[in-house]
């Protein structure tokens, strides 16, 4: 019965498409089939399948999480830190900033919402060298204080979609509450903050992938003897290239690849959804 | 949308209910969004115009040398050499995302079996940093071309190419779903209605599809404009400038994009550090502009049709 919905060409499309995703995540299947291989059979035959020669099991895995002198578990870590924190830090302050920004309306709202405006066309490299110096003038140098310039630097666009947002709610719920005597504060949190979940999750879907892989940020701003995240660390093993022991960076970046696909496997209908919402809004 | 903004913020203003208590909650709902901005960006941004008529090695140290900063900006052919790779490389990258995501996102729509599947895994190389995903590719493409003899980084072309196919792969997925969703907008009654008036399917797309989803292409234009003029992490993985030559007098990294040639020109030594910074200004304003003129040409077009 089902199968009579789809005609000819939409089941020749089916195939077509199939081949191609199957092409699509041939790099990560390289990625597998390398990380159970050894150093010399990456560098020769880097397609072949593992053989009885190079097979090499788990020993890659095993190599890759205390590789280069850096502990992958360390820099998975300090990444998750950064990021739960940040993203947290981010949802909390500029949904309420952005609350205010468009019920109060007065001249400096109103001239900060244009920074916010204006800072999402500035690009990184503008105030990197500065951001650095003011970071470790200010301590905010390690992974429990850097998200204070995350909030910072990524306000912007977070302060967008959610005033965006906030401007189509109905403000009538608003002024009930303030009539039965609800202050601000319960206000924003019993009754705004939840109207606000669905742009709750697209910004906090595209602030944790910003942050998740946002490499130069870190590695300019950390203390980077103390700390690093995992992009930093692939980074910093790529650096070694030709010493490297190929088949223990492509263990690790295994490593950091399958949380993110398990999350992706579970989310993916929410992740899509954020990305749509956030691209039209933005 | 401007007068929808405008009765909006009339609500805002005549609401004193709701308007004068947040008002009196200022310390809390706004002040440390704005310290942090102040830190993370309009501090950082105003020194950094600053610094870059200056000579330093630190902020305190810096000395006023006027516009040379930025004479010796431009007089770099490196600098020259990264611009016109940035354009070519945002021209090549725009056109083959576009196209490619739009195609696929217009076959997606259709009633295809595993629609859905299919998407998700288009969508998933954006969810992998730009590092990870250059040392994968400069893994892929080396051992592609062990079979001629050579490697990535002997020759600028390979690593302009492998740069447009890394990031065309990160990106048709996202740009695809920006396109499923407009495509999804689309008043079914106008297709049954050109269906019915007999309009062949490209004529349905020429003439119906496409100035319906005109939002849809100019968000994704803006966004991979941008993207491509800001593209970093992955430069910086894939090739990191190499090759490099010798081309009047100085040092040009063939593969480098304008934000790499910024952050290698800092780290030369501290003489460069002003020069990098006028570089980055440089940049700004570039981006800013672009950013600028692609939004209202799209625009206008947008209220044409």
């Amino acid at each position: 019965m089902k199968n009579k919905q789809y005609s000819l060409g939409s089941k020749i499309l089916t195939v077509i498409f199939a081949i191609l995703s199957v092409v699509w995540i041939l790099p990560i299947v390289e990625v597998l089939i390398n990380s159970f291989k050894s150093n010399d059979y990456v560098n020769t035959d880097a397609f072949a399948l593992p053989n009885a020669d190079s097979f090499v099991g788990f020993a890659n895995y095993v190599k890759g999480v205390t590789f280069g002198n850096y502990p992958f578990v360390k820099a998975l870590g300090y990444s998750l830190i950064i990021t739960i924190l940040s993203v947290a830090l981010i949802l909390l302050f500029t949904s309420m900033t952005a609350w205010y920004i468009a019920r109060v309306n007065s001249l400096f709202a109103k001239i900060f919402y244009y920074l916010c405006l204006f800072s999402m066309i500035v690009p990184f490299q503008m105030v990197m060298f500065t951001l650095t110096f003011t970071a470790s003038q200010l301590k905010l140098n390690t992974p429990y204080t850097i998200p204070v310039i995350y909030l910072g630097f990524g306000a912007g666009m977070a302060i967008f979609m959610f005033v965006g947002f906030v401007k189509g709610l109905p403000l009538e719920i608003e002024e009930a509450v303030a009539i039965d005597g609800g202050g601000p504060v319960c206000t924003f949190f019993m009754v705004v903050l939840p109207m606000l979940k669905p742009t709750l999750i697209s910004v906090g879907i595209l602030e944790i992938m910003w942050v998740l892989n946002d490499y130069l940020l870190p590695y300019l701003v950390l203390d980077r003897t103390k700390y690093m995240t995992i992009p930093i660390l692939v980074q910093y093993l790529k650096g070694s290239y030709g010493s490297v022991d190929l088949g223990a960076t492509m263990a690790v970046i295994m490593l950091s690849i399958i949380p993110i696909i398990i999350v992706y496997i579970f989310c993916q209908k929410h992740i899509i959804k954020g990305v749509a919402a956030g691209a039209v809004k933005g | 949308m401007k007068k929808k903004k405008k009765t909006n913020d009339g609500t805002s203003v005549n609401s004193w209910l709701v308007r004068r208590p947040i008002q009196r909650w200022f310390p809390l709902f706004i002040l440390p969004t704005f310290i942090c901005f102040m830190i993370g960006f309009v501090w950082p941004f105003i020194q950094g115009i600053y610094l870059s008529f200056c000579n330093f090695n630190i902020p305190k140290d810096a000395k006023w040398v006027g516009l040379s900063n930025y004479a010796k900006a431009f007089s770099d052919s490196g600098f020259g050499h990264a611009f016109w790779n940035t354009a070519a490389f945002a021209v090549v990258s725009i056109v083959l995302i576009n196209v490619i995501a739009f195609f696929i996102a217009y076959l997606l729509t259709q009633k295809i079996l595993g629609a859905n599947l299919f998407r998700t895994v288009f969508f998933m190389p954006n969810l992998i940093g730009g590092v990870v995903l250059g040392y994968i590719w400069s893994m892929i493409f080396d051992a592609i071309l062990k079979n001629y003899n050579t490697y990535l980084t002997s020759n600028a072309t390979y690593g302009f190419w492998g740069l447009v196919i890394l990031v065309a792969w990160q990106q048709i997925g996202y740009m695809m779903i920006i396109y499923i969703a407009g495509l999804q907008a689309v008043p079914g009654d106008m297709l049954e209605a050109a269906k019915i008036d007999g309009a062949t399917n490209a004529q349905t797309l020429f003439r119906v599809i496409i100035p319906n989803v005109m939002s849809s292409i100019t968000i994704c234009t803006f966004l991979t404009l941008t993207n491509s003029f800001k593209l970093f992490d992955q430069n910086l993985a894939l090739t990191g400038g190499a090759p490099s030559v010798m081309l009047n007098g100085g040092k040009v990294n063939m593969t480098e994009l304008l934000a790499l040639n910024i952050y290698s020109t800092y780290n030369i030594n501290r003489n460069y550090h002003g020069v990098a910074q006028a570089k980055a200004v440089v940049f700004f304003l570039l981006v800013a502009v672009l950013a600028i003129a692609q939004l209202t040409a799209t625009r206008s077009k947008e209220v044409q049709q």
